[in-house]
């Protein structure tokens, strides 16, 4: 277990206050979470092991104030604060890597400033959508529901871990409310349907991307492993077998040493 | 007490296996071209008109109406279009002395400019008649049914709620900049014909932030529950706290209540002739998860929370398919969700009702979806004749004044002041 710090950052835009868990040695990276919220899991716990990993929280989200969200009014909105949030850092050139909404994100970001972003790795990100194999809408399914469209393998350890929930109620009920409230702070960015116009935008990446994804991915499908790449000019995909939406959870020994190959070269 | 009978036309014809296993919600999950059939529609649309036409030819204060969206529960998809229904029948057959009681059309999810626009007309149509329903909608029709995103719900019903009261009532054009609309020059035509405005009216579930709104504005505030008074009795204590403690008087007609009511010749008669609808209501038409009423953003924060650390007491009053199935009618009427009897069970049922919740206003709902449209008219008949001047002479030995009805329908008819002076 790596220590890490919350940084607090004032950030002019929206006059938000941003929180930015920080842990690690070595060369900076950025982390995006989904969109149930910041998660330090095992998958972060490794990259921490050769990097500086930052991980903005997004608004209304984890440390920052619930009711942030409400003055993030747009997309746009949401860009600059991440803008911001790297001049802050004092990163001017960073690899991105970003799960699911914090994937469409990492996204947003290298096509709105290409020359931010050094190296880009999305898993199973959204943004995109195809009329034949539309994204599954998760924020209307019961819990249940959701996690057996989140995993293939739902009585692994790994992902009985990643569900596991604290036996005191009150506790219970904050990390639930913290989720339903997440899952809301993001999806301002995306309801109803996550196809906001990234299609139009993403020729403009420069990073050299890598592009994971859950063969079984019950979220989004696999197919969209291509849009992606169809449309970023220096990417390549790798496939996870056997996995569903979350590969660096259920798949972690294999995507654990995928990513760290790419972040060191190649 | 001001008397409404409420319709939400609901669809009488689903089957007796509905909601079949593994159906998750009866709102927007079901079918149309599996369950719905649009000439039986055409006999809900018409029936329920006449329905509430009955309504008003017997005497009941208001008839009211509602807007909800891809449902069997109900789909007045816009409810002014029935409103203007009524407000040119009653006044042709001479039933001018009934409020129409807008409960109402969603602001959240419509441009709100054309709503003031519409409403001005039913006030215009109707001479002064509308009592103007600004509810925030459920989320599901908001959000999934219109588009709307959840996180900005609430806040677009409030811009648009101050935008209508402004176009109703400036006296000078203005320019609107708001978050969710920009109009660039407003002078809103027709305006209504009640000064300064329509009475306003907000219903609601059981949100507190909803009641310190409506105590601020001094709004009334209609509780929509489907549980009955029992369960009420702690959300309305709340709601008159709440006033207390921003200086509101206590003033019943502040609240309003919904029932669902079946009246028959005898208890037992009653529980025989509705016990099956009484099913088909709970079990078919709100067959509804949480989930859907109230996506990942539409409540706050802190009411989230406090619904999530009340555990299983509260989802038994806001999780609609949790509980629901495993009652039997005898349950529902037992636990007083509905309020089945006969006329004197019914009048004294109702009496406690209004005088526990301390509530001016009671709407109730007399078809409540399989009832065939003869069985509905009969309901409305022995309600109207037997329970109905009994309950319109609540509150009436007390000096108050409703300053939320339309003022040329505040004076009581003739009859219930004759039967008011005769019981008191």
């Amino acid at each position: 277990m790596v220590s890490a710090t919350v940084k607090t950052i004032p950030i002019r835009h929206c006059n938000f206050e941003a929180k930015v868990k920080t842990a690690g040695n070595g060369p900076s990276l950025l982390y995006l979470h989904a969109a149930g919220g910041p998660i330090w899991d095992p998958f972060v716990e490794g990259l921490c092991e050769h990097f500086t990993v930052y991980a903005p929280h997004h608004p209304g989200t984890g440390e920052t104030a619930r009711e942030a969200i409400y003055g993030v009014e747009s997309l746009w909105d949401l860009l600059l604060i991440y803008d911001e949030i790297l001049d802050a850092l004092n990163l001017p050139s960073v690899p991105v890597v970003g799960t699911s909404f914090g994937g469409m994100m990492a996204c947003e970001l290298a096509a709105f400033r290409p020359e931010r972003v050094s190296k880009m790795i999305v898993l199973d990100p959204i943004g995109l959508w195809r009329e034949d194999t539309p994204v599954a809408p998760y924020m209307l399914m019961p819990p249940e529901q959701l996690a057996a469209t989140l995993y293939k393998h739902l009585d692994s350890p790994p992902v009985q871990a990643a569900l596991q929930m604290p036996s005191d109620p009150k506790q219970a009920a904050v990390i639930t409310a913290d989720l339903v409230w997440a899952l809301g702070a993001t999806g301002k960015f995306v309801w109803p349907i996550p196809d906001k116009g990234l299609k139009k935008r993403l020729h403009r990446v420069k990073a050299p991307t890598l592009i994971v994804w859950g063969e079984d991915d019950a979220l989004v499908s696999v197919v969209y492993a291509k849009e992606f790449a169809d449309r970023i000019a220096n990417s390549r995909i790798e496939i996870i077998e056997d996995c569903g939406h979350v590969p660096q959870v259920e798949r972690l020994e294999v995507v654990g040493p995928l990513v760290a190959k790419f972040l060191n070269g190649g | 007490m001001k008397v409404t009978m409420f319709h939400f036309m609901p669809y009488r014809d689903l089957p007796a296996d509905f909601p079949p296993k593994g159906l998750a919600s009866a709102w927007v999950d079901a079918p149309w071209w599996q369950y719905g059939d649009a000439n039986k529609v055409t006999d809900v649309y018409n029936s329920s008109i006449d329905e509430l036409m009955l309504a008003a030819k017997l005497g009941f204060d208001g008839v009211g109406l509602n807007e909800h969206h891809q449902n069997p529960y109900g789909f007045m998809c816009n409810p002014n279009l029935f409103g203007a229904i009524l407000a040119r029948m009653t006044a042709e057959q001479g039933l001018a002395q009934v409020a129409l009681v807008q409960l109402g059309a969603t602001i959240s999810s419509c441009p709100p400019i054309r709503l003031a626009e519409e409403y001005a007309v039913l006030d215009c149509i109707s001479g002064g008649r509308l009592i103007a329903g600004l509810p925030t909608g459920l989320g599901n029709d908001v959000s999934i049914s219109n588009g709307i995103t959840p996180m900005e719900h609430r806040e677009r019903w409030r811009e648009g709620v101050e935008l209508m009261l402004k176009a109703w009532t400036a006296k000078e054009f203005f320019a609107w900049n708001g978050k969710y609309t920009q109009l660039p020059k407003v002078n809103l035509w027709p305006r209504p014909v009640q000064e300064p405005h329509p009475p306003v009216l907000i219903p609601g579930a059981a949100s507190s932030s909803t009641w310190d709104y409506c105590h601020d504005r001094n709004f009334p505030y209609a509780y929509l529950s489907y549980f009955g008074g029992k369960s009420a009795e702690q959300v309305m204590d709340r709601f008159w706290a709440r006033a207390a403690a921003k200086g509101r008087d206590a003033n019943p007609y502040r609240a309003a209540f919904l029932q669902v009511v079946g009246v028959g010749a005898t208890d037992r008669q009653a529980e025989e002739e509705y016990g099956k609808h009484v099913e088909y209501f709970y079990h078919k038409l709100l067959h509804l998860p949480l989930g859907y009423i109230a996506p990942p953003g539409n409540a706050d924060y802190k009411s989230l929370l406090n619904v999530l650390s009340a555990g299983t007491n509260l989802l038994q009053i806001s999780d609609f398919t949790i509980d629901l199935k495993p009652l039997k009618a005898k349950d529902m009427i037992e636990r007083e969700f509905v309020v089945v009897g006969s006329p004197a069970t019914v009048r004294q049922k109702l009496e406690a009702i209004a005088k526990r919740l301390n509530v001016g206003h009671l709407m109730v709902a007399l078809q409540f979806g399989s009832m065939p449209h003869e069985q509905a008219k009969k309901n409305i008949e022995l309600f109207g004749r037997e329970v109905l001047p009994h309950l319109q002479t609540i509150w009436e030995d007390k000096d108050l004044e409703n300053h939320w009805w339309p003022k040329k329908l505040r004076r009581r008819p003739v009859k219930q002041r004759e039967m008011a002076t005769a019981s008191g």
